[in-house]
């Protein structure tokens, strides 16, 4: 059981909106950026000089460089739909939390300088001038938002305050006021190619021993190559997913699917992460260098396609800016769209029939799904509106025998972020990641009780890590989050190629082909 | 009593002519600003067709509001849909020859009158009943109300109670498209019903009225769902790719 320093929320059995209990989350502050970490990114070290002024100059020109930002600082009208929208709110009971009143610590301080109203009566519309405590504020809760995009489901304009935060920390990263975590992050993939900073022989040598304990337990070669030129795939996927648990069960998975599909495959140590932070901090520019990584490693290797493994933001991003960041692309392979995702991927050989699934492999489980909030409201797969929620859910289906679904209200569009996405998952905000989770954790507590699940499948690698870390805090196992390509990892059954039998090229040793000999 | 009519006449050409004006700038503004990043909230239609049917769906019925929040959606469809048959009756008032469709919904108009002020009433009451309305409130938010409650009232007042002369209503209105002025009856409630309505007039284009054009620019509304399919890319974007 962890332990707490602050009161982890009881779980209820229906939902109940909190009522508003003003700065129970005041005093959670991300730490604070360094200075070798903001200058990689083109960011000022520390607080500048005349911070205001800047502060306001930059906000002028992200008005005129978005036009979300402009039309949603002018369109709300206080209808307080989204007020019970946010899981951060729903756990925490802060008003600030509220996607309206986070957006109000940006609106009024927009009022004050840009609307004639503000301008003149600022009192009586709110408005406020960009002070001190301000700025503390935005630094505060504008770090209190998973940028996961629920509010803007149920407003009645789609109002999205992921919009609002990413331009708030865009500013504030503009007079040197920024995350360590995601500006730190960033800086890693600039030097050194993926989130965790692992270095290509690390990759390299992990693959190799991947592929040994896959012979071990199959009999079967598969392989996880990087760096191949020539492959016909390209495969990025977050860093996650090449050691920690329980991603890298997902990443044995997607390459006894890439085996089974007959395509040569490789990894890339360039593009070795499929996470994305520039989105995190508003920062076009950042993020459109994070992707173009993609697009070298991509020319580099001559591959023909690009999939992207299980990630939320990271598929987000690959889905709905890659083709903007870094296209055109009409280099690859034009009969596939780019990129695809490993669930479209799956889910296609599934149809035609290419995978030989044995559910009953996965009979020790009960399972259900977690949408992931940036790939159910910010993306799709396959052809149709929808498919992203329908796409993984068919692959469990086809790899388990025992599958249910979460309350409706908690699923799909209306899915409840994990409480760790948007940046936030580092452990100086752990406080606000257990409470967020809260509307998450009813949910599973529910199917838990009534359908004895044992397991939530996830296709991201931030929810996985998120769920890991706090499942613990609600009295559940840290394993009871899993990969859905676990899933199809367990049921799959592979197909022996001619050089199974033979000796290899000494990647595997001796002692392990006799035991699979039996 | 000319002067009334003077002042009024020229409060009108000035709300007008403000309304009018401020309202361009907003949405030349909107049209101008690009929005470099396909950010629909998804499942989105992936063709236009498909997002022309969002877009009515959310103008007429208030779809994600109905999801959002029924007693709100109750309340502020009543309000909207109610002001807007008023607002096609009063088209009466403007127009000359009035145009049968307008005949024909004069009486409706009249009960949309009062399903205006329930919807409004309605509306105000969340805004003190329920806590987390209450804490985003603003003193703009209840006036905004309060013009509107007064605006209903006080024509629901004229029509039912303290009647005006309204044929030369419309001789003053009709007038004021010529630059003639025709002398507008002194009732007080027609005077005080009028001046808000061009005080409504005067702040539209600088509150949060910009949520009706608004709605139309929202990306998150008014996107396809297409990105991988054709490449979307803006002027200051593709200036990043020529170094
Ligand atoms: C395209 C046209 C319009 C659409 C789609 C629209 C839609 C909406 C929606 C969905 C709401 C939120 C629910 C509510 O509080 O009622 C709202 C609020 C509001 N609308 Fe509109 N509206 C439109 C035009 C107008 C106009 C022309 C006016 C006034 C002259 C107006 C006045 C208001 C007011 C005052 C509120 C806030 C009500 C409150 O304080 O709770 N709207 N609108
Ligand atoms: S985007 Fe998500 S986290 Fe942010 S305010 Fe909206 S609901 Fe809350
Ligand atoms: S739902 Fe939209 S319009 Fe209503 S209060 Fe929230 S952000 Fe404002």
């Amino acid at each position: 059981m962890a332990k707490a320093t602050f009161k982890v929320p009881t779980l209820c059995q229906y939902p109940q909106v909190p009522p508003v209990t003003p700065g129970t989350m005041a005093h959670s502050s991300p730490f604070l950026s360094k200075p070798e970490f903001q200058a990689p990114l083109g960011f000022p070290g520390e607080l500048v000089e005349n911070w205001q002024e800047r502060a306001i100059e930059k906000m002028g020109e992200l008005l005129t460089r978005y036009r979300s930002l402009r039309v949603y600082l002018d369109s709300c009208v206080k209808c307080g739909a989204c007020t019970d929208k946010c899981h951060y709110f729903l756990g925490t009971q802060d008003p600030k939390n509220m996607p309206v009143g986070r957006q109000d610590l940006m609106r009024k301080v927009y009022r004050r300088y840009f609307t004639s109203a503000g301008r003149l009566f600022p009192k009586l519309v709110g408005a406020e001038d960009f002070t001190k405590e301000v700025l503390d504020d935005w630094y505060s809760y504008f770090h209190q938002c998973s940028q996961c995009r629920r509010c803007s489901v149920f407003c009645p304009y789609g109002i999205d305050t992921a919009e609002v935060s990413m331009a708030a920390r865009e500013i504030m990263d503009a007079i040197g006021v920024g995350q360590k975590y995601c500006n730190e992050i960033i800086g890693k993939v600039y030097k050194i190619g993926n989130n965790l900073g692992l270095p290509g022989p690390a990759l390299i040598d992990t693959l190799e021993g991947l592929e040994e304990d896959v012979f071990d337990d199959t009999g079967v070669h598969v392989r996880y190559p990087i760096d191949q030129v020539g492959a016909e795939v390209l495969f990025v996927t977050p860093s996650a997913d090449f050691f920690a648990e329980p991603h890298v069960d997902g990443l044995i998975g997607y390459g006894k699917v890439m085996h089974e599909s007959g395509l040569t495959w490789t990894f890339s140590s360039l593009a070795s992460e499929a996470a994305n932070f520039g989105l995190f901090i508003g920062s076009y520019e950042n993020m459109r260098k994070v992707a173009l990584r993609i697009r070298e490693a991509a020319i580099q290797l001559k591959v023909k396609r690009i999939v992207f493994g299980e990630c939320g933001h990271a598929w987000r991003v690959g889905y709905s800016f890659l083709n903007s960041l870094a296209g055109p692309w009409d280099f690859l392979d034009p009969r596939y769209p780019v990129p695809q995702h490993i669930c479209e991927f799956t889910y296609d050989l599934i149809q035609q029939g290419r995978l030989t699934l044995d559910k009953s492999h996965n009979d020790d489980k009960v399972l259900t799904f977690h949408d992931s909030c940036n790939v159910a409201r910010a993306s799709r797969m396959g052809d149709t509106p929808g498919g992203q929620f329908e796409i993984p859910r068919a692959i469990i289906r086809a790899t388990c025998n025992h599958f249910y679904d979460m309350d409706e209200e908690t699923i799909r569009d209306r899915t409840f972020c994990c409480g760790g996405g948007g940046g936030l998952l580092t452990d100086d905000l752990i406080e606000l990641r257990v409470k967020g989770a809260k509307p998450r954790m009813e949910a599973l507590n529910n199917v838990i009780q009534e359908k004895c699940v044992t397991h939530m499948v996830a296709i991201c690698a931030i929810c996985k890590s998120q769920f890991t870390k706090i499942l613990p805090f609600y009295g559940m196992e840290m394993d009871q989050v899993i990969s859905l390509h676990q899933l199809v990892s367990n049921a799959i059954i592979l197909t022996p190629r001619d050089d199974d039998a033979d000796d290899d090229d000494g990647a595997q040793g001796r002692a392990d082909d006799e035991d699979d000999a039996q | 009593m000319p002067f009334l009519t003077e002042l009024y006449a020229y409060v009108f050409y000035g709300a007008a002519l403000v309304f009018v004006s401020g309202l361009t700038y907003k949405v030349v503004q909107y049209t101008l600003t690009p929005a470099p990043l396909k950010i629909p909230t998804t499942p989105a239609p992936t063709a236009r067709g498909g997002v022309v049917l969002r877009m009515t769906r959310e103008v007429v019925l208030f779809e994600s509001l109905f999801r959002g929040n029924k007693w709100t959606w109750m309340f502020g469809w009543l309000f909207h849909f109610g002001l807007f048959l008023v607002t096609l009756r009063h088209l009466r008032y403007f127009l000359n020859p009035v145009p049968a469709f307008i005949e024909f919904i004069q009486p409706f108009g009249v009960y949309a009158g009062f399903a205006m002020m329930i919807g409004l009433a309605g509306l105000w009451a969340r805004r003190f009943l329920v806590d987390r309305v209450r804490y985003i409130s603003a003193c703009a938010d209840h006036l905004m109300l309060a013009l509107l409650f007064l605006i209903g009232a006080s024509g629901l007042m004229i029509h039912f109670l303290v009647h005006t002369d309204i044929v030369a209503v419309k001789t003053f209105i009709i007038g004021l498209y010529r630059f003639t002025l025709n002398p507008l009856p002194a009732d007080p409630v027609l005077l005080f019903h009028l001046a808000l309505v061009a005080g409504l007039m005067v702040i539209f284009p600088y509150s949060k009225l910009l949520h009706a054009p608004g709605l139309f620019f929202s990306p998150t509304r008014n996107q396809v769902d297409n990105p991988r399919e054709r490449r979307h890319l803006v002027a200051w974007a593709s200036r990043l790719e020529r170094p």
